[in-house]
């Protein structure tokens, strides 16, 4: 912002009262944190789906394995809990134990078969 | 809820005053262990309060267990507590070793403990498990949390104080995290996205998207939030200069903040007075204390001590926490937290955590009821604050121009040392698709689904499903029995490894000093050396390692005259154990009951004189053995002349003759060139020249006064610091027993 810019901006906001320049603050802040919050409303992450497989009751290290394989897949954007479930409904298994054989490396392939249709 | 049915706590132990924490039954079965309570709790404050006699304003619950301040013996031993929380920071990077540390905090007065995690943990894309040694901080892991939170279970029971657990939701496993800390009961963290992008590197995008399901998921357990716009002080050039983006940093994360779902009440702005003295610290850390908090009414504040400034000087750091306490009690703070003033030395040591702990405590309840007595002027500040709050209007206008946030973090808006409109083009840039974890965020599609509760963001539920996690029988944070607890993955680095060192020593009752480890061997050590401060320092080492200590260095100078002298700090190792079960413990004489002396007295009264001998003007110690209201032996029926301060010793010996007093009591605090020695070997004799040393009882007390001492110097007694009435009277008691036979 200008020097010039500055001057002019502050003199108008100077004939504004305590109360309008407290609301003003925060409707500036507004507008630069909607979007934020619209993007973390509609994004998620590989911490994000770990985060959710350790509510199901994984680990730690299984729901980094398990999410990683779904990340490489590009199916994060299904949800991580989601993929299990489906899958684990599918083979008529527990999704625990169904996570389980994912991290030592089987199902892979359904997985890909089911989401991407490959 | 179902985890109120299964909170544990630690019910089958307890803590007992005289016996040390048992680092061994805290790890025991901590498989099963859950944390009695979950959520941020604050101190329950009591109006009108009176404490020993004094009313208070602004404190809360006393404790059942605590140390009090030091002069609080010359006060009936009170220790009021304030209303604000007090923070503090433990974590040397072995949690069985803060354990203790942590008990020795909150008997001073801490109850909310902050443990900063190890280098690099940021960076560890997932969760850390086990316990292995941290760097510059601990490593936060499921079972250090566990092992800290039982802990800390056992010590707010014994101090009767809940205390607030608290660590760190950030860097680029922020949401992973959160669900650890809503799981294990910790009840306090700093979380910011800006944090993250600012000071760690990690990708913008990435940073906001988890912080919103972090902050979500912290909300859930009541966890409180510190964020992190603080920094920006210690990273500028010209700390006052960043102030108003000190205030939009605080906006955008209070309000994403409360966007994600959390509770305003449950986020606390960290918060630092940016300047010390010798700059006019007042005129700018005043007016931006009381812009942030008229602007952030609604919700709490940290009032955090500067560290910027300090060096390795302890008595610097302490002044400038004293006045950044003070302005936290003139404005508002929610939560006091403390610095220890031996940060720019090393790893805290157990001491100085004290320390910090004592001056936040002796500052705000030195500043009891201040605002009742003393406003601001606000004609003489309004103008300062609406520049202040235009200029973070017109900082966020800027924000919006350039495109938004990430766009003003590319162009490095933020931590630029101009003062705003000026920038000087040395802010912090970061690339919006650059850094750590870039390009790992992925859009929610259409039939996206998080089978759990408490998940910010789109969530395609099944229909049919009251909530979320129905479908899988309710997740970790309704039932805790769903979660999986790893205990170590690393055989050589843990605690039962650490701990077996220590072993054989402790069995054997060896012990070495200790500033932050058990038998780290450290002390402190000091002197002056009559010469210049580079001739000083290597005297010093020279003089230690003649000492045969280990591993000697210097960790702090302070120059008295550039040529005169040198005040020199230096730590160093001691080699060598020593046996408790050897040392020479004297032995406490047997004291009377009150009732014992007070019977004795009635039937067999007892006179003395009383006076600071010398040139010395010191009479607090002899008041307090002999005024009734501070339990001195007045209170058991004796009867006392007091002479006052700096009197002759031949006027004292005289003023017992006339009297005919049973014991004289000398008290001498100065010690310069011997005199306390010698005043009272002319005490003796005088007393055998004036022909009445065999009936009469000779007392000698001071801070330098041991009874070996006194008895050396022909006393029948001496008495040093914290000596009590009762004490001099049962041994008076028990001497002219001896002499009336």
């Amino acid at each position: 912002m200008t020097n010039e810019r500055f001057k002019a901006e502050k003199e108008r906001l100077e004939k504004l009262s305590d109360e309008q320049l407290n609301d003003l603050f925060w409707k500036k802040a507004e507008e630069i944190v909607n979007p934020l919050i619209d993007l973390a409303q509609t994004h998620t992450s590989p911490s994000i789906e770990r985060s959710v497989l350790l509510r199901m009751g994984f680990n730690s290290l299984e729901a980094k394995k398990i999410v990683e394989g779904i990340f490489e897949r590009d199916l994060l954007g299904k949800g991580a809990g989601n993929i299990l479930l489906e899958l684990a409904k599918h083979a008529d298994k527990d999704y625990l134990t169904y996570g389980k054989e994912l991290v030592q490396g089987s199902h892979w392939d359904e997985m890909e078969k089911c989401f991407k249709g490959v | 809820m179902k985890w109120k049915n299964v909170l544990r706590g630690s019910d089958e132990m307890s803590l007992e005053k005289n016996t040390k924490i048992n680092v061994d039954d805290i790890l025991k079965d901590l498989k099963s262990y859950r944390p009695k309570r979950k959520g941020w709790t604050w101190r329950r404050k009591v109006e009108n309060a009176t404490v020993g006699g004094y009313e208070y304003s602004d404190t809360s619950e006393n404790l059942k267990e605590s140390i009090p301040l030091p002069p609080a013996k010359f006060f009936g031993n009170i220790d009021p507590q304030p209303q604000e929380i007090i923070t503090s920071e433990i974590a040397s990077g072995r949690f069985e070793d803060d354990i203790r540390r942590m008990r020795m905090a909150a008997w001073h007065g801490a109850d909310h403990i902050m443990v900063i995690r190890t280098l690099g943990q940021s960076h560890f894309d997932g969760l850390i498990e086990g316990s292995p040694e941290g760097i510059g901080g601990i490593p936060i892991t499921r079972k250090q949390l566990r092992a800290t939170r039982k802990a800390l279970d056992l010590i707010e029971d014994e101090v009767g104080r809940p205390i607030n657990f608290h660590s760190y939701v950030s860097g680029i496993a922020g949401p992973e995290v959160a669900v650890l800390f809503a799981e294990e009961g910790v009840n306090g963290a700093h979380q910011d996205p800006q944090y993250n992008v600012l000071y760690r590197g990690v990708n913008p995008i990435r940073s906001f998207v988890d912080a919103a399901v972090a902050k979500n998921i912290m909300s859930s357990a009541d966890i409180l939030q510190i964020d992190g716009a603080h920094n920006a002080n210690a990273s500028s050039k010209v700390a006052w200069k960043v102030m108003p983006e000190l205030l939009v940093q605080h906006a955008i994360n209070s309000l994403f903040s409360v966007k994600a779902g959390m509770r305003k009440d449950l986020i606390a702005l960290s918060t630092v007075p940016p300047m010390t003295a010798p700059s006019p610290e007042f005129r700018l850390n005043f007016i931006y204390a009381l812009t942030l908090r008229d602007l952030f009414k609604d919700y709490k504040f940290r009032a955090q001590m500067n560290t910027r400034y300090i060096e390795s000087d302890l008595f610097d750091a302490t002044r400038i926490h004293v006045l950044d306490t003070v302005l936290s009690r003139l404005t508002k703070a929610d939560i006091q937290s403390t610095i220890t003033p031996d940060e720019g030395r090393n790893v805290p040591w157990h001491i100085n955590s004290i320390r910090g702990v004592e001056t936040a405590k002796h500052t705000l309840i030195a500043m009891d009821g201040i605002q009742d007595l003393v406003e601001p002027k606000m004609e003489n500040l309004k103008e300062s604050i609406r520049d202040m709050k235009i200029r973070a209007i017109l900082y966020m206008q800027d924000i919006i121009d350039s495109g938004g946030y990430f766009e003003a973090v590319e162009k490095g808006f933020f931590v630029d040392s101009g003062f705003f409109p000026e920038r000087v083009g040395d802010g912090i840039a970061r690339k919006k698709n650059g850094e750590l974890g870039a390009n790992t965020v992925v859009k929610r599609e259409e039939d996206y689904f998080a089978p759990v509760c408490n998940h910010f963001g789109y969530n395609k539920i099944p229909d049919g499903l009251a909530k979320a996690c129905d479908v899988i029988g309710g997740c970790t944070l309704d039932d805790p029995e769903k979660i999986q607890y790893i205990n170590e993955l690393d055989e050589t680095d843990n605690v039962s490894v650490r701990m077996k060192v220590n072993r054989e020593s402790d069995e054997k009752g060896l012990l070495k000093p200790e500033v932050e480890w058990k038998n780290d061997g450290l002390i402190q050590i000091d002197m002056t050396i009559p010469d210049n401060p580079d001739v000083a320092e290597a005297a010093a080492l020279e003089i230690c390692n003649r000492l045969g200590l280990e591993e000697t260095t210097v960790i702090s100078k302070t120059v008295l005259h550039p040529a005169e002298g040198s005040y020199i700090e230096l730590k160093a190792k001691v080699p060598f154990f020593v046996d408790r079960n050897t040392l020479k413990i004297p032995e406490k004489p047997e004291i009377l009951t009150a009732e014992e002396i007070t019977e004795y007295v009635h039937q067999h009264p007892i006179h003395v004189v009383a006076g600071t001998i010398g040139n010395d003007e010191h009479s607090v110690g002899m008041r307090e053995i002999l005024d009734i209201k501070h339990g001195g032996i007045e209170k058991f029926g004796l009867s006392y002349t007091y002479l006052g301060t700096s009197v002759p010793i031949e006027k004292l010996i005289d003023a017992a003759i006339e009297t005919g007093a049973d014991a004289i009591l000398s008290s001498m605090i100065i010690t310069h060139n011997d005199v306390h020695l010698k005043g009272m070997k002319q005490i003796d004799q005088l007393c055998k020249e004036k022909g009445i040393r065999h009936k009469v009882v000779l007392i000698s007390g001071g801070t330098q006064i041991t009874n070996e001492i006194a008895i050396d110097c022909g006393m029948d007694a001496g008495f040093g610091r914290g000596t009590h009435g009762i004490d001099v009277a049962s041994f008076l008691v028990k001497a002219l027993k001896e002499l009336r036979k």
